[in-house]
């Protein structure tokens, strides 16, 4: 069985397989429903139907960075220093940083249809790229030289500061005016007002973009530890050769 | 429908970017899984 799965990807298992079948479905739901059932909006017209990717794609980039923020504090905090947890955590703020790149691009696209313009120096707007920004910072922390635990060690710290930006990005439209409108569904007074298969599309989107997100993380992280066993294997060998070398000198 | 254009490319840019980052991360996979032993395959 390992061999078979190997053949068709090397970090695929049964259950990747399970859910990537998942998220393929639901996201084919999601792109039907969003362009042709659901209805248009309103005041937004046909323009709302970017919500349907907009929105989710924001939400998992939060869920993402949390993660990270979690596993890297599981790695501070855990006295073996798991590498899983720090896997983890690159693997969660790499697919979180696509998934705010999506937020970004498509809220530009949105913004030109609703507010005439791609970009606004708007707190909303402003606060999300500088999200994107730190994240893009993270991952640079992870490539400096260095070996696994000091790479988990600086990035953890960077993934604990980073996160505390994700409660000024949610609250920036109530905390500054924006131009962006506020929280429709996730509004305090749970009043949402919103067309029932509209509503369904949209969670439909939050369930198939975390599918995905499963699904990357699971293969990101697989890949990493490949690659740190890879690296591990290389410097193992190169000092055997060195030790070989010396002893003949 | 004027607005199709950036309608159908913010759906284009988001399945883009994910089929992208897949196909990214399973050739990744691939080439590095040749020199890593079974052992260490723990998911296997």
């Amino acid at each position: 069985m390992s061999q078979v799965l190997q053949r068709t990807s090397a970090t695929g298992t049964r259950a990747t397989k399970v859910i990537g079948a998942l998220a393929i479905l639901v996201m084919a739901w999601v792109v039907v429903s969003g362009l042709v059932l659901t209805p248009q909006d309103v005041v937004q017209g046909e323009s709302v139907r970017i919500m349907y990717v907009h929105v989710p794609s924001a939400w998992i980039a939060y869920l993402a960075f949390i993660f990270t923020a979690v596993a890297s504090a599981s790695w501070l905090i855990s006295k073996k220093h798991s590498m899983g947890f720090d896997r983890f955590a690159g693997a969660s703020a790499e697919v979180g940083v696509m998934f705010m790149a999506i937020t970004l691009i498509t809220g530009s696209l949105w913004g030109r249809l609703t507010w005439g313009e791609f970009w606004q120096w708007d707190p909303r707007l402003t606060t999300t790229a500088f999200l994107f920004v730190t994240y893009v910072g993270y991952l640079a922390v992870r490539r400096l030289e260095g070996s696994v635990e000091q790479r988990a060690r600086r990035s953890a710290v960077v993934a604990m500061l980073a996160v505390l930006e994700i409660p000024l990005v949610h609250f920036s439209v109530v905390l500054w005016r924006s131009l962006h409108q506020g929280a429709t569904v996730l509004n305090p007074n749970g009043d949402v007002k919103m067309d029932d298969l509209m509503l369904f599309t949209l969670f439909s989107g939050v369930v198939g973009f975390t599918l995905v997100f499963v699904w990357l993380v699971l293969h990101r992280q697989r890949t990493m530890l490949l690659v740190d066993v890879a690296n591990r294997q290389g410097l193992d060998a190169a000092i055997a050769a060195r030790k070989i070398e010396g002893s003949v000198n | 429908m004027k607005d199709a254009g950036f309608i159908f490319g913010s759906y284009i840019v988001t399945l883009g970017a994910i089929l992208m980052f897949a196909v990214a991360t399973l050739r990744r996979a691939k080439d590095s899984s040749q020199s890593v032993d079974e052992k260490d395959k723990t998911w296997l």
